[in-house]
């Protein structure tokens, strides 16, 4: 996960150690979660702090991106001081859907290296598929747990050459998967990232056709650990 | 101390059973590991927000549903958000209740809606009310000067 080293090392201040260091605790994600329930801004704010990330919660996806510095004239410099290492966003939004939010955040030059996560109530593949294909990293269930989180903030943190156990079997799974795979097919949905970013192992690999007879297995674990969620 | 004992038992005890009653659902115990030193009241403030947010909800459909054109979408919508908040907080009965309305609203089916209604406001007052007394319970505990057991 050098691409997602990167990324952090660029996104913080010099005097702040990254994963070089001990695991959890030295580093503070900031996260921004993106849902229009009340109810869930209230929990997965909670779940970050207790998680040691600092969080940014909005209400939809038009004021996500008011606060990117993505809508208007702001540009890249719109921050609100405070980069963002995470997206969270709910999938059902009135408005701008999650999916949508998604696309315009990995349309962005600017913008499409942080990673974003989608949260949704319903087990729907075909929309599981599409998200991870326009590159979102992850796809959580709702309601979303102390777990999810914390495999999340492992994830985005710990990058490769760290041993996160189930994280490093996925990813080897997918990188096998990748270069056992032949893919002479043309069913590739064109690849939403750019050249730099598209080693991000979780996201959509670009090998993988769209195809339901042979979707790639690394998907395939993923949307099964995804089914066996209790 | 046998008056926090007590009242610690009957914490247990009544917690245990809205669990075996399907009242509540795992998510609740989720919701109280969040609860700690620095935030003691998560819970309640969570549910008391989930109370505010289900009354909005409840009178949004009830109007929708008095619509001499009922506009199913939006009551889908409505019903959806429900869902998810009694989701989030665990609250097992009403979700469920959502899940069937969900599906008569999918049918535009007016009749399975208004009974749906009543039955998601049924079981939401009766969470609510088991919620509160859990709560009630929870503060005399402490006010006894015990703790809630994890």
């Amino acid at each position: 996960m050098a691409i997602t080293g990167q990324v952090l090392r660029r996104n913080l201040p010099e005097n702040v150690e990254v994963f070089d260091d001990s695991p959890s605790g030295s580093l503070e994600l900031h996260v921004l979660a993106v849902d229009d329930s009340v109810v869930d801004r209230m929990v997965i704010e909670r779940l970050l702090k207790i998680s040691s990330c600092k969080v940014t919660t909005v209400e939809s996806g038009t004021r996500a991106l008011q606060y990117l510095g993505l809508d208007g004239e702001k540009g890249p410099v719109g921050f609100d001081g405070l980069k963002v290492n995470l997206i969270m966003t709910d999938y059902s939004m009135p408005g701008m859907t999650g999916y949508e939010l998604l696309k315009k955040i990995k349309g962005s030059s600017v913008l499409r290296e942080i990673p974003v996560v989608i949260m949704s109530s319903e087990n729907v593949l075909a929309r599981i598929d599409r998200c991870l294909e326009e590159g979102a990293e992850e796809f959580l269930l709702k309601p979303v747990k102390l777990s999810d989180v914390r495999r999340l903030k492992d994830f985005i943190t710990r990058g490769e050459g760290k041993d996160s156990g189930e994280r490093s079997n996925h990813k080897r799974k997918r990188e096998d998967d990748y270069a056992s795979s032949s893919s002479p097919s043309s069913l590739t949905s064109p690849s939403p990232s750019p050249p730099s970013s598209s080693s991000s192992v979780l996201s959509a690999s670009p090998s993988s056709s769209s195809a339901s007879s042979s979707s790639s297995s690394a998907r395939m674990s993923k949307r099964a650990k995804l089914r066996n969620k209790d | 101390m046998d008056g926090v004992a007590q009242l610690q038992k009957q914490l247990v005890d009544y917690t245990a059973s809205l669990f075996q009653e399907g009242f509540l659902d795992e998510q609740f115990n989720q919701l109280q590991q969040l609860q700690d030193e620095s935030n003691p009241d998560f819970v309640v403030e969570v549910v008391s927000l989930f109370f505010e947010d289900s009354e909005r909800l409840l009178n949004e459909l009830a109007k929708a549903l008095e619509q001499k054109t009922i506009d199913f979408r939006k009551v889908d919508a409505h019903v959806h958000q429900f869902k998810g908040s009694s989701s989030s907080i665990g609250a097992q009965r009403v979700q469920k209740v959502c899940i069937a309305f969900r599906n008569y609203c999918e049918e535009q089916n007016i009749e399975g809606c208004l009974k749906c209604l009543q039955q998601v406001k049924h079981e939401y007052s009766l969470v609510k009310s088991k919620l509160e007394t859990l709560f009630k319970i929870e503060k005399q505990l402490i006010a006894a000067g015990g703790s809630i057991p994890t």
